[in-house]
Parts: structure tokens; sequence; C-alpha cells
């Protein structure tokens, strides 16, 4: 158990920044995930920690030590794989065994400490299968068993909940996650879905670009997005792209003006969660904006409603509204009117994201 | 282990009669090269069986007269040492030269990469009767120029199969190392073990099917030789195939046949128990 942090740790492959200025701190005993799409840099992250990619420039600390230059069977990192990496000519226990045995355990020791980590995650009674005769599932928490048996530092969990089937991931979701919490061991996972991130993790790190677009709580991320890919990323919302027209004001590509928390110059992104914006037959009182709209499209999802409402040619909004009565919601092409709070989500357009 | 099982459900599942004309071609083609690699190997069992000294057909009736002959026969059972020998020391010095240049041709990219490669493949393509007159010709030169006479050695000879050996071994370590999941390495290494380690404990036992069948293959292709050996064995001093073909130059009668059926049999049994510890349908 140990504190874990990164100064401005950078990867460069020629003109390519897999990595540029990532600088994180773990805490003791905290679950960290790195999030963001594919060749986000969050994998060369988790592998420099692990020693499997030599960084360009800036350090690795583990526990206050500095740990940058030392070969990965020196760190005392337990890493999960996304395939688990099990070796397939060892039982279960051996394989579990593995990490103890290099650390030259002795065999009385190293047996209970086997047994322990197995029970931890409940295959004790499998401990004398081979990888092969074991589900995805069972594979997965053997995996698990291994990178903890030997009491690391640090785990890191790089995407493993990828592989297991929806109903699966769920339970080993939450499995993880108090077992995590159990152990208080400092944890660093990375993955690209979302859902996941939000349900495990004590602090989010969004990646872009190989940058960090942003690190905070799950209500940090979805209330206060830093900037219009994180808007983007974390969360549903819906855009309107515009120009700031005055102290808190933007003007849309479609001539509305808008109201909004935040003061900047220049083109502009405004973010709306869907659950935030209301819709009504008449205009929306007690709110800072309401417009009148077209709905264009109805989405039907159950317990909840996807209103597509278009406020002019070039602005359109989704509202979710509780299906409280379906017989009252409206239809394709009715006119309503929809408004929302003033919000500070408003960035500087990002030219790399679609508005 | 569940395949049995899968299959017969699977088959159960369809319909009787239905005509799949692509199963049957692929069945008749794979009955036609059996027919094909089987019937010279069952004629000359059958030969050797024969009780006339001069093949005929029909035969006039059965003895185990030849196999006899063969195994009391001095100078075939000197062949057949030499050829042992020869084979696995061939092998072990291949083994030596092939594991390293496998792991290196697979997992480094660097200047002359596929040169390299053709170059440890290249044996299999020259003709063996050209390999070996070009052996014999570089021993000549080395042993004018450096006074070191190799000629008709038990050196030369190994040194010679070595080359027989060693693009086998290539060939089939390189493939178990294409099908070698690489994470294993990384895991073992998060577990703590340096690279030493790591090539003991987890890449080794997984290519050894490779290893083993490229051992394998390699000696065999040893053992088998005649061209390339014709060059390079010394008076008092012949590999089993040659001393086949002295034989033949002077006698016909199924001893030659019964040799080559004990010849058969070693190297299936070979074959048989190295499959029991590597399924060599999965290298091969």
């Amino acid at each position: 158990m140990a504190r874990l942090e990164l100064d401005r740790l950078s990867k460069r492959y020629g003109d390519f920044h897999a990595a540029r200025d990532v600088s994180l701190d773990v805490a003791e005993g905290e679950f960290l995930v790195l999030l963001g799409p594919s060749g986000c840099g969050k994998t060369t992250t988790l592998r420099m920690i692990a020693g499997f990619v030599e960084p360009t420039a800036g350090t690795v600390k583990i526990g206050g030590r500095d740990v940058t230059t030392l070969p990965p069977w020196k760190r005392n990192t337990g890493l999960v794989f996304q395939n688990y990496a099990l070796f397939p000519h060892l039982t279960v226990g051996q394989n579990v065994a593995f990490g103890l045995e290099m650390r030259k355990v002795a065999k009385a020791e190293a047996d209970a400490k086997v047994l322990d980590a197995l029970k931890l995650v409940q295959l004790d009674h499998l401990i004398d299968r081979l990888p092969r005769q074991l589900s995805g599932g069972q594979q997965q928490r053997v995996a698990l068993a291994r990178a903890l048996a030997f009491r690391p530092d640090v785990l890191l969990l790089d995407e493993p909940l990828s592989n297991l089937d929806a109903k699966l991931r769920h339970d080993v979701r939450v499995e993880i996650r108090s077992l995590q919490q159990r152990l208080g061991i400092t944890t660093v996972m990375v993955t690209h879905d979302q859902e996941e991130a939000l349900t495990m993790a004590d602090r989010l790190v969004v990646m872009r670009d190989g940058a960090v677009r942003q690190i905070g709580s799950q209500k940090d991320l979805y209330e206060r997005p830093a900037d219009h890919f994180v808007a983007d990323f974390v969360g549903r919302s819906s855009f309107l792209s515009g120009t700031m027209a005055g102290d808190a004001e933007m003007k849309t590509a479609g001539g509305l003006t808008v109201r909004c928390a935040k003061s900047l110059s220049g083109p502009a992104v405004m973010a709306l969660r869907p659950e935030r914006v209301y819709v009504g037959r008449e205009p929306i009182s007690g709110q800072d904006n309401t417009f009148p709209g077209e709905v264009e499209f109805v989405s039907y999802l159950g317990s909840l409603i996807d209103i597509h409402v278009r406020l002019s040619p070039q602005d359109r909004v989704i509202a979710q509204v509780p299906n409280h009565d379906s017989a009252a919601l409206p239809a394709v092409g009715d006119t309503v009117h929809v408004g929302w709070a003033a919000t500070p989500a408003v960035f500087p357009a990002d030219s790399d994201m679609r508005a | 282990m569940t395949g049995a099982a899968v299959t017969h459900t699977g088959k159960a599942a369809r319909p009787g009669f239905r005509l799949r004309p692509g199963r049957w071609a692929l069945k008749a083609a794979a009955l036609v090269a059996f027919i094909y690699i089987l019937t010279p190997l069952i004629f000359i069992t059958w030969l050797s069986f024969y009780s006339q000294e001069i093949p005929s057909y029909p035969p006039q009736g059965y003895t185990l007269r030849w196999y006899g002959q063969a195994i009391g026969n001095q100078r075939f059972i000197d062949a057949f040492v030499i050829s042992a020998q020869v084979g696995i020391l061939a092998t072990l010095i291949g083994l030596v030269i092939a594991l390293p240049a496998s792991l290196g041709l697979a997992r480094l990219r660097f200047f002359g990469r596929g040169a390299v490669n053709n170059l440890l493949l290249m044996p299999l393509i020259v003709p063996g009767i050209v390999l070996g007159f070009a052996i014999y010709v570089m021993l000549v030169e080395v042993a004018i120029r450096f006074e070191w006479n190799m000629l008709n050695s038990f050196g030369g000879l190994v040194f010679g199969h070595v080359l027989l050996v060693v693009p086998w071994m290539v060939r089939l370590i390189m493939a178990s190392l294409a099908g070698f999941d690489r994470t294993l390495e990384e895991a073992a290494m998060n577990l703590g073990a340096n690279r030493l380690t790591t090539f003991r404990r987890v890449t080794m036992p997984g290519i050894l099917p490779g290893i083993v069948a490229g051992s394998m293959f390699g000696f065999v292709a040893s053992f088998g030789n005649l061209e390339l050996s014709l060059f390079l064995v010394g008076p008092g001093r012949t590999t089993l195939p040659i001393a086949i073909l002295q034989y033949l130059q002077w006698k016909i009668d199924p001893t030659i046949a019964a040799i080559s059926v004990l010849q058969i049999i070693i190297i299936a049994v070979a074959m048989l128990i190295t499959d029991r510890f590597v399924k060599l349908s999965r290298v091969v």
C-alpha cells in the first residue's frame, strides 16, 4: 500500500506524443480511474507505471521511491491484464504462487498466502485446475488473486472487465471495488467505459491525445466538465454552438440569444444535460432560457423518454423526461417549449470536436 | 476434451442424407494422398517377408530371415550407431544455434533480418548433393590454408548435418513463437521475474512443442540423409543410408527391405512418443 506519484510523465514515439506531461497524485488506498477513448494515452501511462514503457521524460514514484528507471520486476506492482495472461502450463495455485515464489517466500507461508488470495476471490476450490478449464469470469478472478497475493504496493487494472459479458461485468465491478476497499490498496484502472469508471472510482482522470483533460470526482466531471471534450465524453449532452455575445450571453448559430453562467469571448460551445432541459406546452417559467421549438424525434427508452427538439435550423437540444404519462407525450411535429437554467458548461469551441 | 461430445451432437442434429459435396471432395483428396504416401511403405513391408532372395512376384513363401540378416550385419549396426550419434550431436548443436536465432528473427527488427531468415532456411532448398560438394570443397580449402584437416572426419560429418537440422528447427520454433502470447512474459516480469527467469519459466514451456518438434524433424532429416553424407563420411565410418546403398551395389535381397522397415518403425515410434508429450499437429 503506497502513494503513487507521477510527475510530468511523457512518452514520445518520434513525432507522436503517446503521453504528455501526465501528473497524478494517487493517495494511499485510493481507486483512480484513467478514462478516455482508445489512443488517449491511458494504457501508455499504466504501462509506464508498471515499467513496460520507458518514459521519455518525467518520474514515477511509488511510496516515495523513485522507480522511473527500475525494470518491471523491481517495482512491486500487481497488474491485471485485459486478456488475464494466466500461465497456461501452470495450475491456478501455481499461477497465484508465482509472485511469492519470485520473492523467495518460504513454501509453507506461500501456500497459506495463495489460499488466502484465492479465498478473497472465492476460487480456493479450483486451486488445482488449469486456466483453460475455467470460465472467463473465473480466469479474471484468478488474475486478480495472482496480482494481489504478493501484496503489491499498487494494483493496476488494464481494462479488466472488457472481456466479460454484460451481466458478469456488473457483478465483477462491485466485487473488485469492495475487495479494493477492504484491502485498502492503491489502485489505478484503465478503461474506456465511462459507466464502469463512474461506478468504481474514487477519482477519475479524463485523458485525450496523451494529455490529462480533467481530474475530479464523478460529480466534478458531470456537473463542471472542464472542456467540450469532457462534457461530450462523460455522460450525455446536447450541444449548442455559437459566439459569445456579451456578459454571460451566447448567440447561437441559429440566432438565439442564450444566457449562461460563465463569461468568455469568441466562438463557444454550450453543453446541456438532457435531464436538465424541461419541456412543456407553454413557455417554461422559472428558467433562465425558454424557447419554442418543433419536436423532431421521440425516443422511447421505457422509464425515460428522449425528446429531440429543433429550436432553429441550426440549433437542436435533447430533453430527457420521466415517463409519467405516455398519453401526454408530445408527438413528432408538435410545437413545444423547452427551458433550462443558465449553465457554466460553456467552453471555447474545440477545433477537433464536432459541435 | 469436449470435442467428441460436440461432434456427436452436431451430427445428430443434422438431417440424415444431405449432400455435402465439399466435404466429400476433401475426404476423397485426403484418401488419395494417404494411399499415395502409404503404398510404397506397404509394399516394402510386404517384400521384407518374401522368402526368395531375388524379389519377384508372386512370393514363394514368407520368412523372418531377412530381419535376422539385417540385425546380424555388423556393417549395418556400426552404420546405425554412427547415424544415431551424428543425428543426436547435430540436433544438440543445431538447437544451440536455432533457438537464439529464432528468438532474434521473431522478435527483433534489424537490418538484414530477411536475409538471415532466408539464409537459415536455405539448406532446405539447396539440393543435398550441391550442399555436400560445397562443404567438401570448403573443407579442402580449410585443410590447405589452415592445416586443419576435417575432411572425412566425424567432426566434418556432424558439421554438415547441423546444416540439415537448423532449418527445420528455426521453422518450427519460429512457428510456435508466432503463436506465443507475449503478455505472458509481461505478466511474469510484473510478478517479479527478471528476463532470464521469465524465459526459463514462461517462454520455454510455451514454445517447447516447437523445440521438440523441430528437434525431432531435424533428427529425422539427419538420420535419413544420403547425398550430403556421401561427401563427408570417412573410411570405416559410414551412415546407415550409405551402408544400405553400398549393400545394394552388389546385392538386392529383401535384407534392404527389412532394414528399411526397421528404420520406419524407429522413426514412427519416436514420432508417436513425441506426439504424446507435444501435439505435433499443433505445430506442424
